[in-house]
C-alpha cells in the first residue's frame, strides 16, 4: 500500500542524507521523494511516497523518521483529505504530420508545450500520478525520447497545516 | 581591557576545550593526526587530560567502556580520513547498545573538502547511519553550539553516539566564545513522561497475571532504574529474566532473577517465556538472539513494552501494552500502583508461578561437565567470580567466553557488566577495559578475552603499562575462534573452516615484552592460586588460560528456532 508523507525538516546540511540514509539503512520501499523550500526560511518540507505492506510497517517508517533529530513533524496525507500532484515534462517524438494529434491529445489532458523543433516536442503535465500515466501511455505510439517526473507533492485539505497538525 | 566573563574571543580549538569544560568532561580518549593539530595543541597548552592509546580504534571502545561503567558521556578525537574511519567499528558498537558518546573528529579544511584531498573522508556521511546525529561544523561561529547540542543529544532520551566533524581551519579561526545555556531543536525533545493511562493499563494487566514475567534490558541500567527495578520484584514476588545487556540490574543471587534469555539462556529462562502470560520488556530490543523463532516468541503470553523509543514498539515483536516514555518515569509510575495492592496479596499471587521456576532452575541449572586435567572454561569464570572484588566491573570480548561469563559470573550492581551486545565487535574487550579503568580508578577491571578477540586489539597491553591501568585480563585460549568453530562443529560437519589458529605466539612474553606481567595456568589445581595472584597485583596483568579445544556453550537454541528447543549441557555440578 502507498502512504503519502510530508515531512517538515530542518534545512540544515546533511539534512537529505540523513533521511535518504535512513530509508536505505531501515529497508523501507520509497515510491517517490522531493524536497522543497516552504513558507518558513529555515524549513524544508519532503513529500515521501512509500510503499508499504501494512500499519505496523507505515508506523515503523514514521517512528524511525521521527528519530531523526532534524525530522520537525511527520503527518501521513490520505487521498482524500489532501490535493496530490506531481509535474512531468516528456519528450515525445513528433513528426510534423502527426504534430496535430499530439496537440489534440495535450489539449485534452489539459496539458502545455512548452518546446517544439523539428522532430520532438517537449509537454509539461502537472496532476495525480493516474493521470500522467494516461498521458504517457497515449504518448508512447508516437515514440516518447524522454520522460521526467518530479514526484508526488501533497498538501491536506482545509484550513489546517502540516506543522499544526 | 575588562573581558567580559562568558564572552570572549577563542580560537576553534580553544572552544572546544572550553566546551568540554562545560560540559564536565573529564578525559579525552584520542589519537593525534594533522587534522586535529591545532586541537592537540591546544590541548597541550591546557593540559587537559588525554589518554592516548595505541589505534583510533581503541579510543572509541575506551570511551564507550568509560561511558558504559560511569553512565557519563563518553569523548573521544581522531584526525580526519583514516583516524575517523578508524573509529568506526567502536561508534557502531556503541550505537547499537545506546551509549552516550560524543565523537570529535577532524576533517581537512574547506576550500579542500570534496577534493578527494590527502586523508579526507566523507565522516559524516560514512556515520550517518550508526550516529543518533552528526556533524560537518565548517564555520567556528557555529562550533560551541554544535558542541551543546552533540552533548544534549548523546545524553538524553534513548542514548546514542553523536559526531562532530569539525574542519582544520575551524581550529585556528577566531570567534567570541560563549556557550549556550540552552539547546533549541525543534525536531529534537526527547519523551520523559509517557501516558499515565498506559501504566495504568499495565498495572491492570499485572493483577490479572497470573504468571508475569519482567524481561529487563539493557534500558534499565543505561537509566540507572535498577533500584525501582528490585524494588517492583520485590513487591509482588514476580520473576524476573534478562538480556545480556540487562545483567547487574538485579543480582545474579536476588530469588526472583532467573538469569539470560535467548540463544545461550538459561532452562529456567527460556521455559518461562513459553508458559508465562503476560511478559512485561523494560528498556529491551526484543533481538533475535533473544526471541529465536520469532512466531513461537512467548506465545501464550500478553507482551507489554516499556521504553523510551517508540520506534521500538512493535519492531521487532508486536505489543498489546505499550508505556512509552523514560523507564524512571514508567517504573516510578508502576510501583506506585503497584502498592496500591498490599505486598502479601502480590506475593500469594505470584510466589507458586515463580516456584514453579524455581523447580525448572533445580531442574536444569546451568552446569558443564569437569574433564581430567583441563581448566574448563565455566569453572574460570565462576572462580573469577568467588574470588573478585564486591564491586569489580567485568569486561569482556566476544565470543565463546562472552557467553560463558554471563551464564557463570556472579553480577550484583547495575553497570558492572560491560560487553558488546547489539554489534558483538570482537577486539571490544582490552580497549573498553581501559576505558572502565580511567572511569573508575579505585575499583577492580576484570577483563576476559578469548584467544582470537584479544588478538585483534592486543597492541593495548602497552597502553596498559603505559599509563599503569591496573586492568586483570584474562585470556581462555582453546586455540579456536570458538563461536565460530562451536557452529562449525554442530551445523557445518566439523569442517573448521579459518577458525584453528595455532599460533606460536606466545601471550605471556607478548604481555612481558609490553610491561605487561605474563600468567599462565593448565592445570585445574593451580587455577584457584593463579587467579588469586592475578588479582593481587598490583598493576597490569595477562593470565592465559588453557581450556579445551571443543568446549560449547550451553544451553543453545540453534538460530531460527523455539526458545524451549534448547540443546542442553552437561550438568556435572
Amino acid at each position: 500500500m502507498k502512504y503519502t508523507l510530508a515531512v517538515l525538516v530542518e534545512d540544515k546540511p546533511g539534512v537529505l542524507t540523513h533521511v535518504s540514509a535512513l530509508i536505505s539503512r531501515r529497508a523501507f520501499n520509497i515510491v517517490s521523494i522531493a524536497a522543497g523550500y516552504t513558507e518558513e526560511p529555515d524549513i524544508t518540507r519532503i513529500t515521501l511516497v512509500v510503499d508499504v505492506d501494512d500499519q505496523y510497517e507505515l508506523d515503523q517508517v514514521v517512528h524511525q523518521l521521527s528519530k531523526l533529530i532534524d525530522v520537525i513533524k511527520i503527518t501521513v496525507l490520505n487521498d482524500g483529505e489532501s490535493v496530490q500532484r506531481e509535474l512531468a515534462m516528456i519528450k515525445a517524438a513528433s513528426p510534423p504530420e502527426r504534430r496535430a494529434e499530439i496537440i489534440n491529445l495535450v489539449n485534452i489532458f489539459r496539458a502545455h508545450v512548452v518546446d517544439v523543433n523539428k522532430d520532438t516536442m517537449i509537454i509539461e503535465l502537472s496532476g495525480e500520478e493516474s493521470k500522467i500515466d494516461a498521458l504517457c501511455e497515449l504518448l508512447r505510439e508516437y515514440g516518447i525520447k524522454e520522460i521526467v517526473r518530479t514526484g508526488k507533492i501533497a498538501v491536506g485539505r482545509g484550513a489546517g497545516t502540516a506543522k499544526e497538525s | 581591557m575588562e573581558r567580559q566573563e562568558g564572552k570572549r574571543p577563542l580560537n576553534g580549538a580553544e572552544i572546544v576545550i572550553e566546551c568540554l569544560k562545560k560540559e564536565k568532561v573529564e578525559f579525552v580518549f584520542g589519537y593525534p593526526g594533522g587534522a586535529v593539530l591545532p586541537l592537540y595543541d591546544a590541548l597541550y597548552l591546557d593540559g587537559f587530560p588525554h589518554i592516548l592509546p595505541k589505534h583510533e580504534q581503541t579510543a572509541a571502545h575506551a570511551a564507550d567502556g568509560y561511558a558504559r561503567a560511569t553512565g557519563r558521556t563518553g569523548v573521544c578525537l581522531a584526525t580526519s580520513g583514516p583516524g575517523a574511519t578508524n573509529l568506526i567499528t567502536g561508534i557502531a558498537t556503541a550505537y547499537m547498545d545506546s551509549v552516550p558518546m560524543v565523537i570529535i573528529t577532524g576533517q581537512v579544511i574547506v576550500p579542500l573538502i570534496g577534493r578527494d584531498s590527502f586523508q579526507e573522508a566523507d565522516t559524516s556521511g560514512i556515520t550517518t547511519p550508526i550516529t543518533k546525529h552528526n556533524y560537518l561544523v565548517k564555520d567556528v561561529a557555529h562550533l560551541a553550539r554544535t558542541l551543546k547540542e552533540a552533548f544534549f543529544i548523546a545524553g538524553s532520551g534513548r542514548p546514542g553516539p553523536v559526531l562532530v566533524d569539525i574542519a582544520r581551519d575551524v581550529f585556528v579561526a577566531v570567534t567570541e566564545f560563549e556557550y549556550p545555556e540552552t539547546v533549541c531543536l525543534k525536531g529534537y525533545t526527547p519523551l520523559t513522561v509517557g501516558s499515565e493511562d498506559s501504566v495504568a493499563a499495565l498495572s491492570a494487566a499485572l493483577q490479572a497475571a497470573a504468571k508475569p514475567l519482567f524481561f529487563i534490558g539493557g534500558g534499565v541500567n543505561l537509566s540507572d532504574t535498577s533500584p525501582l527495578m528490585r524494588e517492583i520484584l520485590d513487591y509482588t514476588g514476580a520473576p524476573a529474566v534478562t538480556s545480556l545487556m540487562g545483567y547487574g540490574c538485579v543480582a545474579n543471587d536476588d530469588p526472583h532473577f532467573f538469569g539470560m534469555i535467548g540463544m545461550h539462556g538459561t532452562y529456567a529462562g527460556n521455559l518461562s517465556t513459553k508458559a508465562a502470560d503476560l511478559l512485561i520488556g523494560c528498556g529491551v530490543r526484543f533481538d533475535d538472539r533473544v526471541t529465536g523463532l520469532l512466531e513461537d516468541f512467548a506465545t501464550k503470553a500478553k507482551i507489554a513494552h516499556m521504553d523510551i523509543d517508540p520506534a521500538e514498539i512493535n519492531k521487532n515483536v508486536v505489543a498489546d501494552l505499550k508505556v512509552v516514555g523514560d523507564l524512571r518515569w514508567s517504573l516510578q509510575s508502576l510501583l506506585r500502583r503497584l502498592k496500591e495492592i498490599p505486598r502479601e496479596k502480590w506475593r500469594e499471587r505470584f510466589d507458586p508461578w515463580r516456584n514453579q521456576m524455581e523447580g525448572w532452575r533445580q531442574e536444569q541449572p546451568l552446569g558443564f561437565t569437569q574433564r581430567n586435567n583441563y581448566v574448563m572454561p565455566q569453572a574460570v569464570i565462576g572462580e573469577l567470580s568467588r574470588l573478585a572484588d564486591r564491586d569489580a566491573v567485568l569486561v569482556t570480548d566476544v565470543g565463546q567466553h562472552q557467553m560463558w561469563a554471563a551464564q557463570f559470573f556472579s553480577f550484583k550492581n547495575p553497570r558492572t557488566f560491560v560487553t558488546s551486545g547489539g554489534l558483538g565487535t570482537m577486539g571490544f574487550g582490552l580497549p573498553a577495559a581501559i576505558g572502565v579503568q580511567i572511569g573508575c580508578p579505585g575499583r577492580q577491571v576484570v577483563c576476559v578475552s578469548g584467544d582470537g578477540g584479544f588478538m585483534m586489539n592486543c597492541q593495548e597491553l602497552s597502553t596498559l603499562a603505559d599509563l599503569s591501568l591496573p586492568v586483570k585480563l584474562f585470556i581462555l585460549n582453546n586455540r579456536y575462534l570458538g563461536m565460530v568453530a562451536q557452529w562449525q562443529r554442530n551445523f557445518f560437519g566439523g569442517r573448521y573452516a579459518c577458525s584453528y589458529i595455532p599460533t606460536k605466539t606466545d601471550f605471556v612474553r607478548l604481555a612481558e615484552s609490553m610491561g605487561v606481567r605474563g600468567l599462565r595456568v593448565s592445570s585445574p589445581a593451580l587455577l584457584p592460586e593463579t587467579l588469586r595472584e592475578a588479582l593481587d597485583c598490583d598493576g597490569p596483568v595477562l593470565t592465559e588460560i588453557i581450556i579445551p579445544e571443543d568446549e560449547d556453550v550451553l544451553p543453545m537454541v540453534p538460530a531460527g528456532a523455539r526458545l524451549d528447543q534448547m540443546i542442553l549441557g552437561g550438568l556435572s555440578r
